[in-house]
């Protein structure tokens, strides 16, 4: 058995590490802390957003280890070891790869007004550098499908595809 | 969400170990079902057992077919190029649910297990004979939209929201178990189990047994085939109906036909005689509606969902003719040809 918390006393916190945006955190957790929680509660790391908190919306979309998830349904126990990335760590994932202040999707979201309100947009932007990374959309059509994972209550959908196609023809992944 | 233990293991064994056959605690595996019912709090457990570092994430070959770890995310499973190959309906059913971001997170096990999205059983506010065996079942003559038309009973009338299970259930997988008492395969057909008058059991899956992997055994549905899938909104949406169909072809002639539905009963729906009706039949309109006829010949209209009797007849014509035609659905273009 990896870890047992019953064995160290009932319900007790466990001590997990994580790579947040680059950072390497030691932190102990109550195994009952979803990862969303964990990033906006304790880490002040509030830019990613709790929208549904059941997996119908993607305003809590992140990083785990490049691959995309809905924080609000993953607890942060089991993400031991991983590396997350939050939009706060956008830009400097794109600093690590020698382009620009923001990530180009950021610039591109700005560019094409691929947002109202905002509250979706960090969701919106973790969820596109995913759908680059695993590089199976290629037509507006795919890129549509495979955002439909988030949802944008001011509707600026329409926008958003066009940031992404723009960023994705630029062969811009990461 | 209640407070539980955490356990994570990393052999089989282990996690069977683990679980002990504590009927109150769970494996979690993406944790996109379970920490959702967790939070309504329909599922508290006491123990969590981990297996998300179980070596159970490769898909290898196979007595001629594919064995698939119980831990490949839906997106792995989905985009495997041995899948894609060869069991094209696979993969377009795992594409036709959920969102990317769950695909990511959710398991091929997890997908298996995944509970019924009645609104009455998500609601511990009200009785749910699945939820609390013996305080009846609100669905019936109250809002069932979403419900069955077919298996159903007096006890419960809820669906199997899975769009994978229907593609395995057409594709007759091996669900391969392993347990306190040793390792056992159960036909697909066998796993999920119809409500009668114990809805609180879904499957047939034994208290401690783990699901270790999902053979698929070899086929010649690799051209004629589509996962057609109806529902509310275009993605990201629950079937209300959905048709898995696969034919193997001889000219215009049918060799063998496969035909299962999702979103209409406690179990991907499969029915023998209409595959064997269709069997040396010609492939055309007039033989796939008597064979939507005899699937839908016992069907049974809740009070709000009448329409999906109809729906589902169409819904296996068109997906016949689409199996046949060799165009399988989109699920990206969702124009339904
Ligand atoms: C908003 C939303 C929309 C969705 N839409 C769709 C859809 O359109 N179509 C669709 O098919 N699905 C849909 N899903 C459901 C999704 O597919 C399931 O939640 C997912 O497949 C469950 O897998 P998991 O690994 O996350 O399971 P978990 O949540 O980890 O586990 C689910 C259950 O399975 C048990 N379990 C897990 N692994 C094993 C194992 N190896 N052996 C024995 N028991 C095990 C657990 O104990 C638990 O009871 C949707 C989910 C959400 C939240
Ligand atoms: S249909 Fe089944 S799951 Fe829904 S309320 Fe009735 S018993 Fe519960
Ligand atoms: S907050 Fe996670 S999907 Fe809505
Ligand atoms: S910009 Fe307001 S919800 Fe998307």
């Amino acid at each position: 058995m990896l870890i047992e918390s019953g064995s160290v006393g009932a319900h007790a916190k466990i001590g997990i590490t994580l790579t947040i945006n680059g950072e390497r955190r030691e932190i102990e957790v109550a195994p009952w802390t979803t990862l969303l929680d964990l990033l906006r509660e304790r880490l002040d790391l509030t830019g990613t957003k709790k929208g549904c908190d059941h997996g119908q919306c993607g305003a809590c979309t992140v990083l785990v280890d490049g691959t995309r998830i809905n924080s609000c349904l993953a607890l942060a126990v089991m993400k031991d070891g991983a590396e997350i990335t939050t939009v706060e760590g956008l830009a400097g994932l794109a600093q690590k790869h020698g382009t620009n202040t923001l990530h180009p999707l950021q610039e591109a979201f700005i560019e094409h007004d691929a947002f109202q309100c905002g509250y979706c947009t960090p969701g919106q932007l973790c969820s596109s550098v995913g759908l680059l990374n695993e590089g199976h959309a290629r037509s507006r059509e795919e890129i549509r499908e495979a955002m439909s994972g988030n949802l944008c209550r001011c509707g600026a959908y329409t926008n958003i595809v066009d940031a992404i196609e723009e960023v994705m023809h630029q062969g811009a992944a990461r | 969400m209640n407070r539980f233990d955490y356990v994570r293991a990393d052999t089989v064994a282990d996690a069977i170990k683990a679980l002990g056959g504590d009927p109150n605690a769970r494996f979690i595996a993406g944790g996109t079902n379970l920490v959702d019912l967790m939070k309504y709090n329909v599922e508290k457990p006491g123990r969590l057992v981990d297996i998300t570092r179980l070596p159970l994430k490769s898909i290898e070959e196979h007595a001629g077919g594919l064995r698939i770890g119980a831990l490949v995310s839906n997106a792995d499973l989905a985009y495997d190029e041995r899948i894609q190959a060869r069991y094209p309906l696979l993969a377009s059913a795992i594409l036709a649910g959920a969102s990317a971001q769950l695909r990511n997170a959710a398991s091929t096990g997890g997908n298996l297990n995944q509970r019924t999205r009645c609104y009455y059983f998500y609601d511990e506010g009200t009785p749910c004979n699945k939820r609390e065996p013996g305080s009846g079942c609100p669905a019936i003559g109250g809002v069932n939209r979403i419900h069955a038309i077919l298996g159903a009973s007096e006890s419960c009338i809820a669906t199997n929201p899975s769009d994978m299970c229907v593609a395995l259930a057409a594709l007759e997988a091996t669900v391969q178990v392993s347990g306190p008492e040793g390792d056992r395969a159960i036909a697909f057909a066998d796993y999920h189990r119809l409500p009668g008058d114990d809805p609180s059991k879904d499957n047939t899956i034994k208290p401690g047994e783990i699901v270790v992997s999902v053979d698929l055994p070899p086929t010649d549905y690799g051209q004629h085939h589509t996962y057609l899938k109806l529902r509310d909104r275009l993605s990201y949406a629950f079937a209300l109906v959905s048709v898995a169909a696969a034919l193997e072809l001889d000219g215009q002639t049918v060799k063998t036909a496969r035909l299962a539905l999702g979103g209409v009963a406690h179990k991907p729906w499969r029915n023998l005689e209409a595959e064997a009706l269709l069997q040396g039949k010609s492939a055309t309109r007039e033989s796939f509606k008597a064979a939507a006829d005899l699937v839908l010949r016992e069907a049974k209209p809740q009070s709000e969902n009448g329409f999906k009797i109809e729906l589902a007849r169409r819904a296996i014509v068109r997906g016949l003719e689409q199996a046949a035609a060799g165009t399988p659905q989109s699920q990206s273009d969702k124009r339904i040809q």
